[in-house]
């Protein structure tokens, strides 16, 4: 045996590995992403890895996967969850041979998300198992544990850290080497592997007879805990667990319940943990989900019982769970009145606040101006995606309009550009995300006859969740060198007649390509491409002169970070400029040079 | 031992080594460590943490607040803003340059720092490092994060020995910058001991 010191996501794939998984997929997303890349550096033997073009790809190869009798491993933020839900709920009644285990990671808070979704929510809604770990550790072993389940079962199966778990480190005992496991391979048969309605009915009357006892097994599940003795009772799932029993250490009197199977509901492990038990917290995140379990629980067996939990206002309803607030909390359902031990601050003086910018020398930031500077006093309007460029509607720039989900820049233009046909209307999609689900609104502009300014910013890599590559980039996760996908052939093909490929740093030219397009009808596309700052070797520094008359200008229209007021003048923080010379193409006195664009 | 220790800055100031170093340190020394990061938007130009819990009976993986024995402050307002991290008889370790918000080029607040060290200084234990002044010899700012580490260790309240920061520092930079961040440490160390006695 070794010790790793790893984030939960790196258990997560030790543990995976430890079970001999034999193919991992998964689309980066915050903060799942670090399970394929510790997958990649720990693997030992033939695994396939891969980042698939999006989650439903990704969920579609591990499935066929399964079909084999192999171990596979899909991995997805919640959100990607969506994507993927079209394969997952066929899947879920079709059902796998080899073990396949779904990591959903939530995102309570939200930390780095659009919605505050709960993954045991759509456990629920595929009928198939979940498991909910509360600490690195716990995750290592449950990993492993929900392998076996989905094969015994022969279902898919949910597992549902979330970022507190994903981005705890802790160290991991594991062994010096896993081995992928032996697999029987494909055996057609059609009656098991090809959905018809007929097949649908037969096995959704399976799976609903097949659930409670799945429930009845997760009874006896060996992170399913109970300590403590009392007529109180607090019920706590995943790291609210941890946060609990940071409370709870100290409280013997109370009964303490760890719930790490959300659904199938493990009933007859909870009847027996309320045995004599007259109240209950319910302390968990996102959806009131065990709360509603368990109403449903004491309802059907006439307990005596009383619940509260999110739907009674004692826990709140959005946003994460802390140490402070389970203190609170549970302290209240016990009569207890928590001392602060802290020191107090409310005298504190007023801070700046930091929001998240592009970073210094981002050729988003040049983009983004070269369509501002080109569309300036014209009615026009900006549609965003999901990527390091949504900070793109940070003041100073202000070139964000709408921002949905992944793709939908490109549709919601044309969804405003046929109800405001005198508006020029711009999508801005990164390259990892064009490939992830941006073609398709591609061709729906074509089709129905749209007008829009396609804006790709490649950056060649997958910024926001860490620099996954993509098929945009010639290389894979499995170290090899592959042939590039080119988005200026693809929109080619699809058959976008006007396609600019420019330097945004280069800002007249990005300028008058976009006035260019801006004038045509129909779909025209222009990439604008120019590398991440945080993978490529910066290009120097730029200086200011003394021609400087202090008008602020560059800093005004771009709002770099590495553009400073000191003492009342401009000055360049060296430690974040990049030399991209943006701002030395703004400058109206000419007073910035040292970089490539004198 | 159990130790909370908490550091704070912002994106881009290299809190996650100095974070790794010390984890990994206590780890060498024997003790159970458990830590969690800031990871995300936050990482660009945002308000970001490291906690550090050493010891077996760990709960969350944050520390809760009042029970940190240490911080290490990479910055004056975000040292205030995780102030109630810190345990009342803790110490805490604060870098006095400020790291100016790009807003405030857009909108001057006139935020230098000055008025958080004086605050800090009220309210608790604190060494005050310069941080600009100490990282002017190595050219760049990037090396704060190896001297706030020296200035922690030299206050001999973080429980784990020199020798064997040094050693993971050893393991855990790149060849090439081991010497400059060993320096780094050092005037860090010096730093450290000096505001002691001051």
């Amino acid at each position: 045996m070794k010790k790793e010191y790893v984030m939960g996501n790196g258990a997560i794939a030790l543990g995976a590995l430890a079970a001999g998984v034999n193919l991992v997929a998964g689309y980066p997303g915050t903060p799942s992403s670090e399970i394929i890349e510790n997958i990649a550096k720990y693997k030992n033997g033939n695994v396939h890895i891969e980042w698939s073009v999006n989650e439903k790809a990704a969920m579609e190869v591990a499935a066929s996967a399964a079909y084999c009798g192999a171990r596979t491993l899909v991995t997805m933020k919640q959100m990607g969850l969506n994507v993927a839900a079209d394969a997952l709920m066929s899947l879920a009644y079709v059902g796998v041979k080899g073990g396949m285990v779904v990591v959903s990671a939530d995102d309570p808070g939200p930390i780095s998300s659009q919605t505050e979704q709960d993954t045991r929510m759509f456990a629920e809604f595929a009928r198939i198992p979940v498991f909910d770990p509360s600490s690195p550790e716990e995750a290592y072993q449950m990993i492993q544990d929900a392998f076996d389940y989905s094969e015994k079962y022969e279902t898919p199966v949910l597992f549902r850290p979330t970022t507190r778990v994903c981005h705890a480190y802790a160290s991991i005992e594991t062994p010096e080497d896993t081995h992928p496991k032996a697999y029987e391979g494909f055996v057609k048969d059609s009656k098991k592997w090809v959905i018809f309605p007929r097949l649908s009915f037969q096995n959704h009357a399976k799976m609903e007879q097949r659930n409670p006892k799945i429930g009845k097994d997760f009874s006896s599940y060996r992170y399913n805990q109970v300590t403590g003795s009392g007529k109180k009772c607090v019920i706590a799932s995943g790291v609210s667990y941890a946060y609990a029993k940071e409370y709870l250490k100290d409280h013997a009197e109370v009964r303490f319940v760890k719930l790490a199977t959300a659904y199938p509901f493990p009933e007859e492990f909870v009847l027996h943990a309320l045995e004599g038990v007259e109240e209950v917290l319910c302390f968990e995140e996102l959806s009131p989900y065990i709360e509603s379990a368990l109403l449903k629980c004491i309802g059907a067996n006439g307990l005596p019982v009383k619940v509260s939990g999110k739907l009674t206002g004692h826990v709140p309803v959005s946003g994460e769970n802390s140490s402070e607030s389970a203190a609170s909390i549970i302290g209240a359902f016990l009569g207890e009145t928590p001392v602060s031990a802290g020191i107090d601050v409310s005298d504190r003086p007023e801070l700046p606040i930091r929001p998240p910018v592009l970073c210094a020398g981002c050729p988003h930031r040049a983009s983004f101006y070269a369509v501002k500077r080109a569309m300036a006093g014209k009615k026009s309007y900006f549609c965003g995606d999901i990527g390091c460029y949504t900070l793109g509607n940070a003041m100073p720039l202000d070139m964000v309009d709408t921002c949905l989900c992944m793709g939908a820049g490109i549709t919601m233009a044309q969804g405003l550009h046929w109800m405001d046909q005198d508006a020029t209307c711009f999508a801005f999609v990164g390259d990892s995300t064009f490939f992830a689900s941006g073609m398709t609104g591609v061709v729906n502009a074509l089709y129905n006859d749209a007008n829009m300014v396609l804006c790709v910013l490649d950056n060649s890599t997958t910024a926001m969740t860490g620099h996954q590559p993509h098929p945009g980039t010639g290389r894979n996760m499995m170290g090899n060198v592959v042939d590039k996908v080119s988005i200026e052939k693809i929109l080619e093909g699809m058959g976008v007649t006007k396609i600019l490929t420019v330097n945004p740093l280069d800002l007249n030219v990005a300028v008058a390509a976009v006035q260019k397009c801006a004038e045509l009808s129909g779909v025209k596309a222009i990439i604008f491409k120019s590398p991440c700052v945080a993978i490529t070797k910066p290009a120097g520094k730029v200086t200011i002169s003394d021609k400087c008359i202090g008008c602020k200008k560059c800093i005004r229209e771009i709002g770099c970070p590495a553009l400073i007021i000191r003492d009342g003048k401009v000055t360049v923080d060296e430690t974040l400029c990049t030399g991209c010379g943006l701002c030395a193409q703004i400058c109206p006195v000419n007073a910035i040079g040292g970089a490539d664009h004198e | 031992m159990n130790k909370d220790i908490l550091l704070c800055g912002v994106g881009g100031q290299g809190t996650v080594l100095a974070s790794k170093l010390i984890a990994a340190a206590a780890m060498r020394e024997g003790h159970t460590v458990h830590s969690a990061e800031t990871i995300g938007m936050a990482q660009r130009g945002g308000s970001v943490t490291s906690h550090i819990r050493i010891g077996d009976d760990i709960g969350s993986p944050l520390i809760p607040f009042g029970s940190a024995e240490m911080i290490l402050a990479f910055e004056p307002a975000e040292a205030v803003r995780n102030l109630h991290y810190l345990k009342p008889d803790g110490i805490l370790i604060v870098n006095r340059t400020p790291v100016k918000p790009t807003t405030e080029s857009l909108h001057e607040t006139g935020y230098d720092g000055v008025k958080e060290i004086t605050y800090l200084k009220t309210k608790c234990n604190c060494v005050v490092i310069d941080g600009e002044a100490l990282c002017a010899p190595f050219g760049s700012a990037r090396y704060l994060n190896m001297i706030e580490l020296g200035a922690v260790s030299a206050t001999g309240m973080l429980g784990i020995s020199e020798e064997t920061l040094l050693a993971e520092l050893e393991a855990q930079v790149k060849p090439q910058f081991v010497e400059t961040n060993k320096k780094a440490f050092l005037a860090g160390r010096e730093a450290g001991r000096k505001n002691e006695t001051e």
